[in-house]
């Protein structure tokens, strides 16, 4: 490996690349939408009336700071690292994914936008999105796969409660990655009122820096909170990563602490050496989807590959532009748990501390379950708890072939 | 000069309209596919585009999707695509041929390998959808190498300044889009074209064909008055997928008599016209 960058927080350039990663590899059409959306950003980004805002709601709405909780229980019953969970799932909504639509749709009111599209795969961005556009009072088209609305029939009613309309998107695996499809082409179709809320740190530019930005917000106060608790930082940081949003939040605020060890989890899915996974990272190589340049699921003729975890959030085909850079770099190591270790993580979680994890968190929980015994008691491990896991109920008594 | 360069010439001097067929290769699958391509020419075809299939196209409809499914499942990869051409060129020399589709598949070829491949099977342009200029140069460059053009897309939403960036740089023609919006779904509005094609005509040399939502003889007609060149992509793609169950010869004849029309409908719309 070369000599590693002055920082690792200075992506991306401004092209949007990080390193050979991410761009805009988008339709002419929705090119000078693109470039809007970018000086858009850049001027919010810098004006204290948006970023006042911001924060005034994410501390009134959305319940922030979220807590950095010392899992005792936990700790003691793996008896390694001292565990710390950031508890995003204690954020209105259930989850992280809030932090970047309040970000996006305050943008998307001073761009002038009326009308609101987004893509979900476990329904937590969807949730997310609907919810700030019912805030704002915006109407909310939410793209979501045929198989995701079966196994996560909660939420498409939350959805509908707030007053969003669910798309059912029949092509392709019907998952994730083809909702984002059909989100694109609804922006496509309708690029003159519409603003396109990504849920991931995904898609062309700018929105991998966009959605990093509103979620490093965890990070920060993980790092405050953790200095002011240990009065140090943290050994270890862990998330799990699908597209990868939660994980940039928690990790970007590290970066460029070398005594911080950086995990990102992926799913395995049934299992690495199967063909139903969503480990992209760690298994895929690099391609175009959706915008960007990433790591891919893919075949040899770069047709996708659809990907599999019993968490519909993890399961995507692609990953954020700025994990493959930090991959590639050697700044995040990626590991992944398989749906068993989730399944294990996530009653371990419930039982032992009273909490359920969104079983996407549960990945970055079973990976601590191996970590954490191999290191000193004196260690100190976060874990981004990205979301609650009351979505999961149902698919988790299914998994364990329980009727409720 | 490149069979481009040269089919446009020809038309411009008989004044007519190029008609331009998009099917996907090797829509329902190889033979057929080829059998339809190497019908296109009598049936009126001036240039071809031939689709590469790809599993996840953000800029198709539906008809599109389900013909790139249907090539995939039937096999088709992009070493496929390629043989199909060099198969086109082994009795056709003349008409101009331009692969269309999403850039991973070439991306993972690997795109120097690719330019070279697809100019040695006889392939003249390359349209890449997901490839606008600040992403382009990685294909451009190795494409110019080996003599084929990139064609660039103009939209309803390429302002002034954008269009002097596309037109930087852009080589063989240019390809309106329509509408904002994705293949094969609103029907054309020749007046809203029309405005465009002014603003264009006033900034390039380089022909402008229109495609996106021309589904009848008469919208061809009214486009072919206006621009250099009429795309018909999902029409036809319909009518492949409505056919496909008949027999090779059969299907393929329902096919061609559709282009027919509309190469008919084309090249006969000038005549006697405001042109």
């Amino acid at each position: 490996m070369s000599v590693p960058p002055n920082s690792y927080r200075n992506g991306p350039d401004i092209r949007g690349h990080f390193g050979g990663y991410g761009g805009r590899f988008v339709a002419e059409t929705l090119m000078p939408l693109v470039l809007d959306l970018e000086r858009a950003y850049a001027a919010a980004k810098d004006d204290p009336a948006f970023q006042g805002e911001l924060a005034s709601m994410l501390r009134d709405y959305v319940g922030r700071e979220s807590p950095l909780y010392a899992a005792e229980r936990l700790t003691a019953h793996l008896g390694g690292a001292k565990i710390y969970l950031k508890r995003e799932d204690l954020n209105h909504t259930g989850a992280h994914k809030i932090n970047n639509c309040l970000g996006q749709i305050l943008l998307a009111r001073r761009m002038g936008k009326t009308r609101i599209i987004a893509e979900t795969g476990a329904g937590q961005h969807g949730v997310a999105t609907a919810t700030v556009a019912a805030r704002y009072g915006l109407p909310c088209i939410v793209y979501m796969g045929e198989v995701d609305i079966e196994r996560q029939k909660p939420n498409v009613f939350r959805m509908k409660l707030l007053g969003a309309e669910v798309r059912p998107v029949t092509s392709g695996s019907r998952t994730l990655k083809d909702a984002m499809n059909e989100a694109l082409r609804d922006w496509v179709a309708n690029v003159h009122d519409t603003f396109y809320i990504i849920g991931s740190a995904a898609g062309p530019h700018p929105y991998p820096a966009m959605v990093r930005d509103f979620q490093t917000v965890i990070g920060h106060e993980t790092r405050a909170q953790m200095l002011e608790k240990e009065k140090r930082l943290p050994d270890l940081v862990v998330a799990c990563v699908g597209g990868g949003s939660n994980a940039i939040g928690m990790f970007h605020p590290f970066l460029d602490d070398p005594e911080v060890a950086i995990h990102g989890v992926e799913a395995s899915g049934d299992g690495l050496e199967t063909a139903r996974h969503a480990a992209t990272l760690t298994k895929g190589s690099p391609g175009v989807l959706h915008g960007a340049r990433s790591y891919l699921l893919q075949d040899r003729d770069g047709q996708i590959q659809e990907a599999h975890s019993i968490s519909a959030g993890l399961d995507y085909p692609g990953v954020g532009p700025e994990h493959a850079w930090l991959k590639d770099q050697g700044r995040v190591q990626y590991f992944s748990a398989s749906d068993k270790d989730a399944l294990e993580a996530f009653m371990l979680l419930s039982k032992l501390e009273g909490i359920i994890p969104a079983l996407e968190s549960a990945h970055a929980v079973a990976h601590v379950m191996r970590t954490a015994p191999q290191m000193a008691k004196d260690k100190l491990i976060a874990i981004c708890l990205s979301g609650r896991g009351d979505k999961d109920v149902f698919s988790v008594a299914n998994a364990l072939g329980e009727r409720i | 000069m490149s069979r481009i360069s040269q089919r446009f010439a020809e038309l411009k001097k008989h004044d007519r309209a190029a008609f331009v067929p998009f099917i996907t290769a090797g829509d329902p699958n190889f033979d057929t596919g080829l059998a339809l391509l190497e019908a296109l020419p009598q049936a009126g075809a001036d240039l071809i585009e031939l689709g590469i299939p790809f599993s996840d196209p953000m800029a198709d409809g539906p008809v599109n999707q389900a013909s790139y499914l249907r090539a995939l499942e039937a096999g088709m990869t992009l070493v496929k695509v390629l043989e199909l051409v060099r198969r086109f060129r082994k009795n056709d020399k003349a008409t101009p041929l331009v692969l269309m589709g999403s850039y991973n598949p070439i991306h993972a070829f690997g795109t120097a390998r690719f330019a070279r491949d697809a100019a040695e099977a006889g392939v003249d342009g390359l349209l890449i959808v997901d490839l606008p200029p600040e992403e382009d140069e990685v294909l451009r460059v190795p494409a110019a190498l080996h003599g084929l053009d990139v064609v660039r897309f103009v939209t309803p939403t390429s302002d002034a300044k954008r269009l002097r960036t596309i037109l930087e740089g852009a080589s063989g023609y240019l390809y309106y889009v329509s509408m904002a919006g994705i293949t094969g779904t609103r029907g054309v509005q020749a007046a809203e074209v029309d405005d465009q094609m002014a603003r264009l005509k006033g900034r390039t040399a380089l022909p402008v064909t229109v495609g996106f939502g021309i589904k009848t003889p008469e919208q061809a007609a009214d486009i072919a008055r206006i621009a250099d060149g009429v795309v018909v992509g999902s029409a036809i793609v319909e009518r492949i997928s409505a056919n496909r169950t008949l027999k090779r010869t059969q299907m393929v004849a329902e096919v061609i008599r559709f282009c027919g029309e509309m190469a008919k409908a084309t090249h006969d719309a000038r005549e006697g016209g405001s042109f």
